[in-house]
């Protein structure tokens, strides 16, 4: 922590986003080989199928389609809303929750299925309790 | 194996008692489900307690200190919503093995008002508004998403489940709330989480529930025959891998689960069941369980709350009591007061919101994460 902090260099806000030194940014899974399951971080064992050590990292798409969502008007006190909490299926595997931007929040804005992309920013100005700025993905309608 | 019989049972009226402790209110259900069954706490033989929030504080050996220090095993469960459904299945459990015969359930608890889910923990950054939702109004908002998805579900579909409940729950002298709620003031409501408005999320209350479980031989020892509820079915699931529960909590695929070895369990099918008491832990919640619980089929559940047909009078009443949306979920306590009511009507005493005829009810929870319990009920005499 305190390396980063003296070189100002932002975190990922979750483990499974990597930010590379020399390349962009993307977000990670880990793949069964005996089955196929995606998840979201490390893990030595299938959930899905109980194989052990048949577990390896995998790049995931940066595209995908929104599969479900809410339109969230009442959070915690400090965070702003609406805001749209989406669940998107990525090409290829894996399905990741977060915030979906640059949409208007209103139902009738956002159908199913709608194609979306994965774009990676500042954690909206979150800092944690020794000062290091975060960054986090986003989906936003795919350009 | 032995039937199974619920000899006493009974619920507290749900509120607020921030003055008390959460022992002395799982205390107050207790007495009153011994008081039911004609019976003391000296005659039990165990405690199952449920209750989630103070999980680790021996709320069961408190409650005994209550009303009666016996010195009887006791055992206190916590498993999310289904909590009270699994204690009193647990305690369904130990007569089934012929350990027990005569024992009492409890579920409590005492919770703040307020949304529940999304509190952060974890490292870093707090993630609520950042990676989407984690309350509960937005998981289930979600959920009921993903069925509108496939059926093309409404967001007044979805609303006619609270207004439906809220009818039932100004006949329920034991519901947090009693007020009628038209769909417009429903859909009017403040939105928490689009598709769930506020008098679409169920109400945060202190409460509990209790029950007096006896084998048959002790039942007809006891001349309580007449009284008695059969347990048909006691079933518990957990949920099976999904492509998306990391991040979408299943609640599906265990009420499924559940609800095919509880119909196989109990040799009856839906169309046998007269009455339903099911987890609206949010109006969205109800719609999926329509087609979970079989009371229709798949892509149906939309239509059915149009039609009236699991309003009281319709073809399968839904949610008598109020359902957690206004009789209100005391999480640990949800799932005895399920069974009290499901009870009731067995008995023939449900008053106004009585339905009539009630031979056969299923009770159903499910506690997030996860957990889904289901009981088959059928008058015994």
């Amino acid at each position: 922590m305190a390396k980063e902090t003296k070189t100002g260099k932002p975190l990922p806000a979750v483990p499974f986003l990597k930010l590379p030194e020399d390349g962009e940014p993307y977000l990670e899974g880990h793949k069964c080989k005996a089955c196929g399951a995606v998840y979201l971080g490390e893990r030595s064992v299938c959930a899905k199928c109980s194989a052990r050590d048949q577990i390896e990292p995998t790049r995931l798409s940066d595209k995908g389609k929104l599969y479900a969502y809410s339109i969230v008007h009442r959070s915690f006190p400090g965070i702003e809303v609406p805001y749209v909490s989406a669940i998107v299926d990525l090409d290829g595997g894996g399905t990741v929750k977060g915030n979906l931007i640059n949409v208007a929040a209103d139902p009738a804005e956002i159908p199913f299925d709608m194609p979306v992309e994965v774009v990676y920013k500042d954690a909206l100005g979150r800092k944690d309790k020794d000062g290091n700025s975060y960054v986090s993905y986003f989906f936003q309608p795919a350009g | 194996m032995s039937d199974v019989y619920i000899i006493g049972v009974d619920m507290i009226q749900f509120g607020r008692f921030p003055e008390r402790n959460v022992a002395n209110i799982g205390a107050e259900a207790a007495l009153l489900a011994l008081d039911d069954a004609g019976l003391s706490i000296q005659d039990m033989q165990a405690l199952y307690c449920g209750n989630l929030g103070q999980a680790n504080a021996m709320v069961g050996q408190r409650i005994l200190q209550e009303i009666g220090q016996t010195g009887v095993p006791v055992v206190n469960c916590a498993n999310a919503c289904a909590t009270g459904a699994t204690a009193f299945r647990e305690a369904w459990m130990s007569i089934k093995a012929d350990v027990n015969d005569l024992v009492l359930a409890v579920g409590v608890e005492q919770m703040g008002k307020g949304l529940l889910g999304g509190g952060g923990g974890g490292k870093g950054i707090p993630k609520e508004g950042l990676l989407g939702s984690a309350t509960m109004p937005a998981v289930f908002a979600e959920a009921g998403m993903e069925h509108a998805r496939k059926y093309g579900t409404t967001f007044e579909q979805f609303a006619k489940v609270s207004v439906k409940n809220h009818h039932h729950s100004t006949m329920n002298p034991k519901a947090m709330y009693q007020i009628e709620t038209p769909l417009d003031t429903v859909m009017n409501a403040e939105m928490i989480s689009y598709p769930n408005t506020k008098l679409m999320c169920s109400v945060n209350v202190d409460g509990s529930a209790a029950a007096v479980l006896a084998s048959e031989k002790k039942t007809k020892e006891l001349g309580l025959m007449d009284r008695a509820v059969r347990v048909r079915a006691s079933v518990l699931t957990s949920d099976p891998w999904q492509e998306r529960d990391l991040v979408m909590p299943d609640v599906n695929t265990c009420t499924r689960n559940a609800a095919k070895q509880a119909y196989e369990m109990a040799g009856v099918g839906p169309e046998d069941i007269d009455l339903v008491e099911l987890h609206d832990c949010f109006a969205t919640a109800e719609i999926l369980h329509y087609e979970n619980l079989g009371l229709c089929k798949d892509g149906e559940a939309g239509r059915m709350i149009d039609e009236g047909a699991t309003a009281l009078g319709g073809k399968v009443p839904v949610n008598c009591s109020g359902g957690l949306l206004s009789k209100g979920h005391p999480l640990g306590a949800t799932g005895i007061a399920n069974i009290f009511e499901v009870s009731t009507h067995l008995r023939g005493n449900a008053g106004a919101r009585q339905v009539d005829g009630a031979k056969i009810g299923l009770t159903h929870v499910i506690g997030l994460g996860s957990a889904c319990a289901i009981h088959i009920l059928e008058k015994a005499a």
